[in-house]
């Protein structure tokens, strides 16, 4: 048998041509987003701030369903988390406003690993729901909590708004930049993720559970971390959503349809299990939602009815059946063989 | 006019194809024997028949009708009962349960819980037990009397022979008479040889999921076999 | 003495919450399916039960012969038609599947009946109480509740061991490929599940309507009550959850009595706290 030598006559390589620009074409976009908060309006700068932590949120849930197997149905918990930490240390601990929406994320990732161990004793469609009922305990236990305005919520105090910037369109601005910042890093996490090792002990662990325990992936440990990452970010971003709507009850903070039903309906559509999926899915959330805005919730039904119909029909999603058409990968995640040189292999 | 006719089946699992165009006919009444090694395909075309992998309509015909295309439930409707390799009793039916479970399609015939019974008596003395609490050749006794209990025409065996002693594989095969005087013909697949060529009109050998061998048990010798059995 | 009362109050609630997780039991049991609009399809049977009641002028307990067998009906042909279509390896396509159901049942309810309170008025029977004893009186409803969840169980025991379509049931929850060759179309019998399940539903939305306010938004805690009513119970016995469902009901009057905002928490920590000490449940069946 004739053996191959590395960086003779092939290597393996990731990057593509489309991927090269798309890698130029989303600096452009970032570089024109930086400049945004100096022409648009408020409701512009609000829809963007809008756009970007459902992308993050997307991200999340894809990377923990379309990655690790764990079909979360009870990711507000950490939204609401996420924003209960920072009020509490904003008001309670004088941390600065910012720096506690990272902070969030730090506290909820901690308490995510005792709620990871008690649900991770569920398996499929059993630990979805079990998420659920933790969120549920974190909503009816914040109810009973009377500092933290109880049942009716409290609104963020002058002072600790005022902390933030000085005037409204600083507040903004830095709110904007904020969010902008967590969208990216998002995706960038994940993506960076996924080009690692543990990216490659993810796609074992989804292609084969028993067979990459078989070789030594420890399959709980990349569960519970992917778990606990998961679950952090979206504390970040459930803190930087309360601090932009300066106000936080239990019923908003940890309400399903709001943080996890337009989470899954977008990741589903845009395409389960690509980078690329969520970002698809985020934008047409926002298309239809800007188109059937007259119409109350009918824009949920449609949402609901596309989803449904994409998982019988096409469950790659959008993104799955272009990437398929188009052989198109803007985020490079897989290993492909080149073969430089000509070469006889013995058959 | 045969009574299974088998042109030109093909079948396989995915990227893995295990049947290469298998022709095959069985006559009214007859009991043929399928040998093979292992991976030769006889449980691919057992199932094939039964309905449980999809086919062309014309590849598999019986009784003149073109059924490759049905599926299993519709099959065993028409006449044909597969005894599954490994036998697939039902582990929360008792040996009864089980036995009953065969008749759900209803069809008439000669075959009963009775009769099951007394072709089989030990599992009258086991019927409440769970069907997974029997030994080996007993479960084996109830995986056939299931397939009875459907009153079929074709009789299609799986490897009723693997993993029990040779009393026991003997015992099981002294019932076969009772089954084929009732005219039902009769499919074995069989790792033991010598026991398919002492049950059977005629034999076929697999390998490689392509017919290697047809004939008569007295006609064919045991190199022929050997070289048909083992590709050499 | 109030503990006694309390106590009976949540043993007679159990059986409701029994009712709830039945018909999940059921459809896991014999499909593996986790349906995540369970709860909604509650509500929706109590809408249905609504309907019946002013448009026909049923009362409400007579409304169940509507509105069950509707419900089973619409249970066949959405599992035989769409439901069956998600079932394979991949545990994706239900969960999501009924999930997307779950939100377009609420927002087409909310489109339809707007988002107000409702109940079904069923006369003197709701306020109708039996006194046991000096200190101790259960109320006729409850108690009729809790009889019809026992009675629906053991209805279901006996289908399940001595009927043919029992038979075919646990046949088909084996073993699906094996089931095939004795003739039962896995289709047709997914399809009747199903519509067992929904007929369970049924009956348990009309007594929820009759017993307390509902609207469009109230399913999802309904699937919850259900759900861990089952895990508590543990997987594989009926009657092990009617044992979590009175489980679950007695921690939540207990929870009430103690404050009333703790009521619907009590029940999911001692969920919790089951989960984590007793993950198989406490009656789980030997065979899995």
């Amino acid at each position: 048998m004739n053996m191959l030598k590395p960086s003779d006559s092939y290597s393996v390589v990731r990057n593509t041509t489309t991927s090269r620009g798309a890698a130029v074409v989303t600096a452009l976009i970032l570089i024109v987003l930086i400049t945004v908060p100096f022409w648009a309006g408020r409701a512009d700068l609000r829809m963007i701030v809008e756009f970007a932590y459902y992308l993050a949120l997307a991200q999340m849930w894809n990377l923990l369903a379309g990655y690790a197997g764990l079909v979360s149905v009870g990711q507000q918990a950490f939204v609401g988390l996420g924003g209960y930490m920072l009020f509490v240390l904003a008001i309670y601990l004088n941390v600065p406003p910012v720096v506690a929406v990272f902070l969030s994320g730090v506290i909820v990732a901690v308490l995510a690993i005792p709620t990871a161990f008690t649900v991770f004793r569920l398996r499929g469609a059993y630990f979805a729901i079990g998420t659920w009922v933790v969120a549920e305990v974190y909503r009816l236990g914040f109810a009973q909590v009377s500092t933290l305005g109880g049942g009716s919520g409290q609104s963020l105090p002058a002072t600790i708004v005022r902390e933030i910037g000085a005037g409204r369109s600083e507040r903004e601005m830095i709110i904007y930049f904020t969010a902008l910042f967590i969208a990216v890093a998002s995706v960038g996490i994940v993506y960076w993720l996924l080009r690692s090792k543990h990216g490659l002990a993810l796609t074992a662990i989804r292609d084969s559970e028993p067979a990459s325990d078989s070789l030594g992936v420890n399959i709980f440990k990349t569960k519970l971390a992917v778990y606990v990452l998961a679950a952090g970010i979206t504390g970040v971003v459930g803190a930087l959503i309360f601090l932009q709507k300066l106000r936080i009850s239990p019923d908003a903070a940890f309400s399903v349809q709001d943080w996890t039903a337009a989470v899954i309906f977008i990741v589903v559509i845009g395409g389960i299990g690509t980078i690329e999926g969520p970002i698809i899915g985020t934008l047409i959330y926002f298309m239809l939602r800007g188109l059937l805005a007259d119409y109350g919730s009918v824009y949920l039904i449609v949402l609901g009815v596309v989803a449904v119909v994409i998982m019988l029909k096409a469950p790659q999603g959008v993104w799955g059946l272009l990437s398929r058409k188009f052989d198109l990968h803007l985020f490079p995640v897989h290993r492909r063989l080149e073969i430089k040189s000509d070469l006889e292999v013995e058959r | 006019m045969s009574k299974l006719k088998i042109s030109n089946l093909t079948a396989g699992y995915g990227d893995f194809q295990a049947l290469f165009g298998i022709d095959l006919a069985i006559g009214e009444g007859e009991t043929v024997a399928i040998i093979g090694s292992n991976g030769a395909g006889k449980s691919t075309f057992l199932r094939s028949i039964a309905g449980l992998l999809p086919n062309q309509p014309e590849a598999v015909e019986f009784k003149g009708e073109a059924i490759g295309a049905l599926h299993a439930n519709k099959v065993v409707e028409k006449g044909i009962a597969l005894v599954p390799e490994g036998r697939r009793l039902f582990p929360s039916l008792s040996v009864e349960e089980n036995l009953m479970m065969g008749a759900y399609s209803k069809r008439s015939g000669p075959w009963n819980l009775q009769r099951i019974y007394e072709l089989f008596p030990i599992l009258h003395e086991k019927r409440r037990n769970p069907g997974t609490a029997l030994s080996g050749g007993q479960q084996q006794m109830v995986a056939i009397g299931r397939a009875l209990m459907s009153n079929p025409e074709l009789l299609l065996c799986d490897e009723i022979s693997l993993g029990l002693a040779p009393t026991t594989v003997k015992d099981i095969y002294d019932a076969l008479p009772a089954i084929q005087e009732d005219g039902t013909t009769v499919l074995v697949v069989e790792q033991d040889i010598n026991q398919a060529l002492a049950v059977a009109d005629r034999i076929y050998c697999f390998q490689e999921g392509r017919v290697s061998l047809e004939g008569r048990p007295g006609e064919v010798s045991k190199d022929e076999i050997k070289v048909a059995y083992f590709g050499m | 003495m109030e503990w006694v009362n309390t106590i009976v109050q949540g043993i007679l609630l159990g059986g409701l919450y029994a009712m709830f997780a039945t018909g999940l039991s059921l459809m896991f049991g014999i499909m593996r399916l986790v349906n995540i609009a369970h709860g909604d399809f509650i509500i929706l049977a109590s809408y249905l039960g609504l309907v019946v009641v002013t448009t026909l002028g049923f009362s409400p307990l007579a409304s169940l012969l509507v509105v069950v067998p509707l419900m089973a009906v619409i249970g066949y042909l959405l599992q035989r038609y769409l439901l069956n279509k998600t079932l394979g390896h991949d545990i994706l396509p239900p969960l999501l599947v009924t999930f997307g159901l779950s939100i377009i049942l609420q927002n087409v309810l909310l489109e339809l009946f707007s988002a107000d309170s409702q109940k079904l008025k069923a006369g003197d029977i709701e306020v109708a109480s039996i006194t046991l004893s000096e200190q101790l009186s259960v109320g006729v409803l409850p108690l009729l509740v809790f009889l019809s969840g026992v009675a629906v169980i053991g209805a279901l025991q006996f289908l399940f061991y001595k009927t043919e379509l029992g038979r075919a049931f646990r046949a088909t929850s084996d073993d699906q490929d094996t089931a095939r060759l004795m003739g039962v179309s896995n289709s047709h019998i997914f399809g009747l599940a199903m519509a067992l399940a929904m007929a369970v539903v049924a009956i348990a939305g009309v007594f929820l309507a009759i017993r307390t306010n509902f609207d469009p938004t109230v399913g999802p805690a309904r699937l919850l009550y259900g759900f861990e009513a089952v895990i508590i119970g543990g997987l594989g016995s009926l009657w092990g959850t009617l044992a979590g469902g009175i489980i679950l009901g007695v921690a939540q009057a207990i929870g009430a009595q103690i404050n009333p905002g703790w009521q619907i928490l009590a029940g999911h920590v001692v969920f919790l706290l089951i989960l984590i000490f007793r993950p198989r449940g406490l009656f789980p069946r030997s065979v899995d």
